[in-house]
């Protein structure tokens, strides 16, 4: 194809792309340098042309300027990177000095808001996607099993909590693990305990969320390994069972070893995926005990009246490098893939 | 043929068996329950007492005289207006739908037929755009849009939802253009064809199977989605996923909680008939980026 005619098949895609995905990155850049303006700054705007006069009352109308003339708010460089709800440098190196332990040092990290988030985040993710991979494993393996009638409505029930929208399918289980829900009021009844909810406890909110991960992607992970199960071909594992191998030395020999190139793609779905968990902290309100990134930018975004533009977009650049720390392996194993396609 | 052998049931098989099982009940479970107690009153529904009053219904015989009735559904679709959520829903998705669709189809099919490096490059931003978490991108139109006055419309969303969903679309439909024979294109074109000509008469005509599926997809991210249309979207012009986050706000104060749950039930049945008619193009979707590898 020539490259002006590609150039105008490409051109809608990519001006959608590059005007609402690349602009934007570079204005959350921009804005992330900024702070809002404060409104005891705007009493020395008022100065007159001869000479200040001290007031201390608050100019409304020359907020209001301000705010029109520069609504980006007042140049900050990487003060809202480094202050106390990004990175917090300086917080963390009182916390290094002063703690004895390591377990005292974790914990005060862990009070930063920035921390807190990102360890919940990481934990999600790092806990969610290899749980999902292995279940999926075994239920594709299960459901390869099964005599050809059930398949397909098994394969329809599954794709139910993997297509419903994530607020409502999590608000579903919220429902259902209240206190006065049916799983919640069962829990309480097996451990004997009027009080107990799922929401007091950081830990029990964790798990809960988690739980509402797993049953949320499983399906995915499900479906595409049992597209790939119908690829194995069936020669090969005859040829293993000739050669004496049992049905678990087929599969881990065989079977695994042919589903390995869906392996890495699944993870790479949802890595992506589980990265950005947010909709179930909204739904489940879990945000006492559990925040995610997304969960503190969108937070930031609805501060009432005065949302923090400066830091929410702090905390999307460094989910932002995070992204794509978590794709490198990825992008330098498909660099290398189409090099070697090339030569 | 079944051999004996084959149809045997070992311990193997019933270990399987059983955790397929199991996973069916978690799976559909949920539903079933929310659904069959959407038609109940709260009392039932967020039974204290006992869960089985949900299941017969006792509360809401008591306050309305039958086992089943649509408080909740009148209180969400009547009462609150649920139904003008639906209606914006429908803008949006349509748009977003026959937009991306477009963008896409020329995007996919101009990447499966170029072999140049930008080709790839393209391609590798279009993953690295995929897995922005959609919320910072928000954080960056949220100024800009208020700046020139286009926050809260329609088309402002549409577009938004269009871009974002463009990475995937694109992958889809270049995967699927690439099973396509080349040759098919670049006969039109020795007969005298434009590449434009040949796309519009060669290739349009078979592409229907992959565009429905894409469409498919990116149906379910418009409808799915809540960062940005909570965020973008002024009240009037709500759709129903934020609609029902801020119902929560209202409701759970006044103990109108069911209208809540009968709008969650109403936002799940299109899914349901969706995976009802297009159970097979979803999973062909699913796995059409893995199999392509």
């Amino acid at each position: 194809m020539k490259h002006r005619t590609f150039f105008w098949f490409i051109l809608p895609t990519l001006s959608a792309m590059i005007l609402f995905i690349a602009l934007p990155i570079i204005s959350v850049f921009i804005q992330s340098l900024f702070v809002g303006h404060e409104q005891v700054l705007v009493v020395s705007e008022s100065c007159g042309p001869f000479g200040c006069t001290e007031s201390t009352k608050i100019d409304l109308e020359a907020t209001e300027k301000l705010r029109e003339e520069a609504p980006l708010g007042k140049f900050n460089g990487l003060g809202t990177y480094l202050n106390r709800s990004h990175l917090a440098f300086a917080e963390i190196g009182v916390a290094w000095a002063e703690t004895e332990t390591w377990g005292a040092f974790w914990d005060v990290v862990g009070d930063l808001p920035f921390y807190r988030a990102l360890a919940f985040t990481l934990t999600y993710t790092a806990v969610v996607t290899p749980l999902v991979i292995l279940l999926g494993l075994a239920i594709a393996l299960g459901v390869n099993t099964l005599p050809k009638l059930f398949k397909g409505p098994s394969i329809f029930i599954s794709l139910l909590p993997f297509l419903v929208t994530p607020l409502v399918g999590s608000l579903i289980l919220f429902w259902m693990v209240d206190s006065d829900g049916v799983l919640g009021a069962t829990i309480q009844f097996i451990f004997d305990d009027p009080n107990l909810s799922l929401k007091a406890s950081a830990a029990l909110t964790w798990a809960m969320l988690i739980v509402y991960g797993v049953w949320h992607t499983l399906p995915f992970s499900f479906i595409t390994f049992y597209a790939g199960l119908q690829t194995v071909p069936d020669d090969i594992l005859e040829a293993s069972k000739v050669d004496g191998a049992s049905k678990w030395q087929s599969l881990i020999f065989v079977v695994v070893p042919h589903l390995m190139p869906l392996v890495s793609f699944v993870t790479l779905m949802l890595l992506m995926d589980n990265f950005r968990v947010f909709e179930p902290i909204v739904s489940f309100s879990a945000e006492a005990h559990a925040r995610s990134l997304s969960w503190i930018i969108y937070n930031d975004l609805r501060e009432s009246g005065n949302p923090l533009y400066g830091s929410a977009g702090a905390t999307s650049m460094l989910t932002i490098i995070g992204v794509v720390i978590l794709l490198t392996p990825v992008l330098i194993r498909t660099w290398r893939d189409f090099n070697r396609k090339a030569h | 043929m079944a051999t004996y052998a084959e149809s045997r049931m070992t311990p193997g098989k019933i270990i399987a068996f059983s955790l397929v099982g199991i996973w069916l009940v978690v799976a559909a479970f949920p539903f079933v329950w929310t659904f069959w107690g959407s038609f109940k009153v709260q009392a039932d529904f967020f039974s204290k007492a006992d869960w089985t009053n949900a299941l017969w219904g006792v509360k809401t015989i008591e306050e309305t005289g039958g086992a089943f009735t649509n408080q909740g559904y009148h209180g969400a679709w009547v009462i609150e207006e649920f139904w003008q959520n639906v209606i914006n829903t429908g803008i949006v998705v349509f748009f977003t739908v026959t937009i991306s669709l477009t963008f896409g189809t020329l995007g996919g099919y101009a990447l499966a037929r170029s072999g140049f490096r930008y080709a790839f490059w393209l391609l590798m931003a279009a993953l690295v755009f995929r897995a922005m978490p959609h919320i910072t991108l928000v954080s960056g139109y949220l100024l800009p849009f208020f700046e020139w006055n286009i926050w809260g419309h329609f088309a402002t969303t549409i577009i938004v939802l269009v871009a974002i969903n463009q990475p995937f679309t694109l992958w889809m439909l270049h995967s699927f253009f690439l099973n396509i024979p080349k040759d098919m294109d670049e006969s039109a074109m020795v007969d005298g064809c434009t590449r434009f000509q040949a796309f519009r008469m060669v290739i349009v005509p078979v592409m229907w199977p992959g565009v429905i599926t894409t469409g498919l997809f990116s149906f379910l991210l418009a409808y799915n989605d809540f960062a940005v249309t909570a965020m973008l979207l002024s009240a009037e012009n709500e759709t129903i996923i934020p609609a029902i986050n801020s119902f929560l706000g209202t409701t759970q104060i006044e103990g109108k909680v069911m209208y809540a749950v009968a709008a969650v039930v109403s936002a799940t049945a299109p899914l349901f008939v969706l995976i009802l008619f297009f159970q097979r193009q979803i999973v062909s979707g699913l796995t059409a980026g893995a199999v392509k590898g």
